[in-house]
């Protein structure tokens, strides 16, 4: 079997093992943290489909997270509870703008579709600082949670974290699948060489244009359980450097690799926890860590894992 | 009847006419042949007819069915396949995954996300086929961007062969290759030119000899004449403008 999928089986079968494991060893609380770095992960899953796999470098990424956040946010006060519905509207306004704004963007690439997603971020970011009625610029703390059939399982402790952890492993599967799919194919030969792909008979846009609208959709998912896990909505959500820390998520573990962006999103919520833990400015530390990482380990933390180890001499 | 017409196709940029109210008509199974010194406006013909620049004037049909305002993809649905003078592959797909997914856009839909592609048989046949037709068996798995440039020229044929066109656009397949290549290549394009039709763009005038039905000279891009391989090599303008150079 090879060896990013034995790695993969690991990783779900520890975070699996996890709420059984900790309390035994008196770190029970720590099951937050790991659902922090779960959501993380979905959304960088969801990204890494348009870097990775197309070669689309999104730095308004984050605002799809926030705009599925805030869509649950906004149903739930107005008394839908069912988190299936939530899911329902999340998924519905989500795939709604990433077609509108995806349309506009994708005309351009490179340096230009960063820009112009990163404009797109920034206007959901003032756009939710907007929302008078919904916290303005402090946000919204959410008072009732969503329900499943009103039942309070999918709420806290572990409910809420076998929910993440299926959300993640579904959105692993089905991305790691679609790589291996005829639409994935298309996808990364739109990267490779777009106007041979074009010559192939592919409409290249169209193919971006759904990943786009899919790893959106899949973003606001995680924005739902961001809201279902904090309990609280903010615009800073949406903040561009949410993005950037999106993208170095998915290079840092490793573009269009099976485990990247969840290694990456463990890693930096774990040297984040741990940094932070002994220095304010941990972020001091972290960028030239960063620095080393990216120089040092081209593949990403997937790569360090999983290829056969080789000595410092090339063979 | 005629596979392809170009019609009265007129494209400037800025002041240089690179095309100047040309008129091509294709029958099918010919080969029509366009020579010309550089910067003619030769490529510029093969763009405009594969869609990707658009003429100023003038219309393009395929089969009777005006494609002069339809997109790339559309074109190559419609039948049309091409090869670049500049090499244009998928680097990093293996050889048989640049044939597999040429033919995958004629097979079905690939709004598909679950099937593993590299497991449809239907794909890896046609890819293999498009691969024994160019010769590279021996090289399926290696990663494109790996190959010789000799081997790069035969599987940007192979990707248009792979695509089951109905008309084929060459610009300059013989470009860069070596004497033994060249030969090769020709008798490969003599045995397609039976059962496709074909505007060929090219320098080697052996080549052009041995493959052509129908010669035209574009200079400036102007057509100044058209005709058989023999009357065209007799005919003065045409030595003047090109075949006096000398061939390349
Ligand atoms: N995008 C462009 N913008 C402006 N001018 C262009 C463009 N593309 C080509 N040209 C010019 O148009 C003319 C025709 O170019 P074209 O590439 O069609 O020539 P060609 O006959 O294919 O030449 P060669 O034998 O060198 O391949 C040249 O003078 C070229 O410089
Ligand atoms: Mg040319």
């Amino acid at each position: 079997m090879d060896r990013s999928l034995i790695l993969g089986l690991l990783i779900f079968l520890t975070l699996l093992a996890m709420p059984f494991a900790l309390p035994l060893i008196g770190q029970g609380y720590l099951t937050g943290l790991i659902i922090k770095a779960m959501l993380l992960a979905i959304a960088a899953i969801s990204l890494d489909l348009l870097i990775g796999h197309g070669g689309l470098v999104s730095l308004g990424h984050a605002a799809f997270v926030a705009l599925g956040a805030y869509a649950a946010a906004i149903a739930l006060q107005s008394g839908i509870e069912n988190i299936l519905v939530l899911l329902l509207i999340t998924l519905a306004l989500t795939g709604f703008v990433a077609l509108i704004t995806g349309s506009l963007a994708l005309r351009t690439t490179g340096v230009y579709f960063l820009m112009i997603t990163l404009a797109f971020g920034q206007m959901a970011y003032f756009t939710l600082t907007s929302l008078a009625a919904y916290g303005g610029d402090d946000g919204l703390t959410l008072w009732s949670l969503a329900t499943l059939f009103g039942s309070n399982v999918v709420q806290k402790g572990n409910g809420l974290y076998f929910i993440v952890l299926g959300t993640l492993l579904a959105s692993w599967w089905f991305v790691n699948r679609m790589s291996q799919s005829r639409f994935g194919r298309v996808l990364r030969a739109a990267r490779d060489n777009p106007e041979r792909t074009e010559v192939m008979g592919y409409s290249v846009t169209r193919y971006r244009l759904v990943a786009y609208v899919i790893a959106a959709m899949i973003a606001g998912v995680s924005g739902l359980l961001v809201m279902q896990h904090a309990e609280f909505v903010s615009p800073a959500l949406a903040a561009w450097q949410r993005s950037g820390d999106l993208i170095v998520v998915v290079v840092l573990g490793g573009l269009a690799t099976r485990n990247g962006a969840i290694l990456g999103a463990f890693f930096l919520v774990i040297v984040e926890e741990l940094l932070g833990s002994f220095i304010h400015e941990w972020r001091l530390i972290y960028g030239p860590l960063l620095v080393f990482m990216v120089l040092f380990a081209k593949g990403g933390l997937s790569d360090l894992l999983t290829s056969k180890r080789r000595g410092n001499q090339v063979a | 009847m005629s596979t392809l017409e170009i019609l009265h196709l007129n494209k400037k940029f800025g002041a240089i006419n690179v095309s100047n109210d040309i008129c091509i008509s294709i029958a099918d199974n010919e080969c029509h042949a366009v020579i010309g010194p550089n910067g003619a406006g030769k490529t510029t013909l093969i763009h405009q007819i594969s869609g990707m620049l658009k003429p100023d004037s003038g219309a393009i049909k395929l089969s009777g069915q005006d494609i002069t305002n339809m997109g790339v993809p559309q074109r190559v649905q419609a039948g049309l396949g091409r090869t670049f003078q500049i090499t244009s592959v998928l680097p990093s797909f293996s050889v048989l995954e640049n044939l597999a997914i040429a033919a995958q856009s004629k097979s079905g839909s690939s709004m598909r996300f679950f099937a593993n592609a590299a497991r449809e048989s239907t794909l890896n046949s046609a890819a293999s086929n498009a691969l024994e037709r160019v010769g590279l068996e021996d090289r399926a798995d290696v990663i494109a961007a790996e190959l010789s440039h000799g081997e790069r020229r035969l599987l940007e044929l192979g990707i248009a062969l792979a695509g089951k066109p109905q008309f084929l656009l060459l610009d300059e397949p013989m470009a860069g290759l070596g004497r033994v290549e060249s030969a090769a290549l020709v008798s490969l394009l003599l045995e397609l030119r039976r059962s496709m039709p074909m505007l060929l763009v090219e320098h080697d005038m052996n080549a052009i000899f041995k493959l052509a039905d129908v010669v035209s000279v574009l200079v400036d891009g102007k057509i100044v004449v058209s005709g058989s391989p023999e009357a065209v090599r007799a005919d003065p303008a045409a030595r003047a403008a090109y075949l006096g150079e000398g061939s390349q």
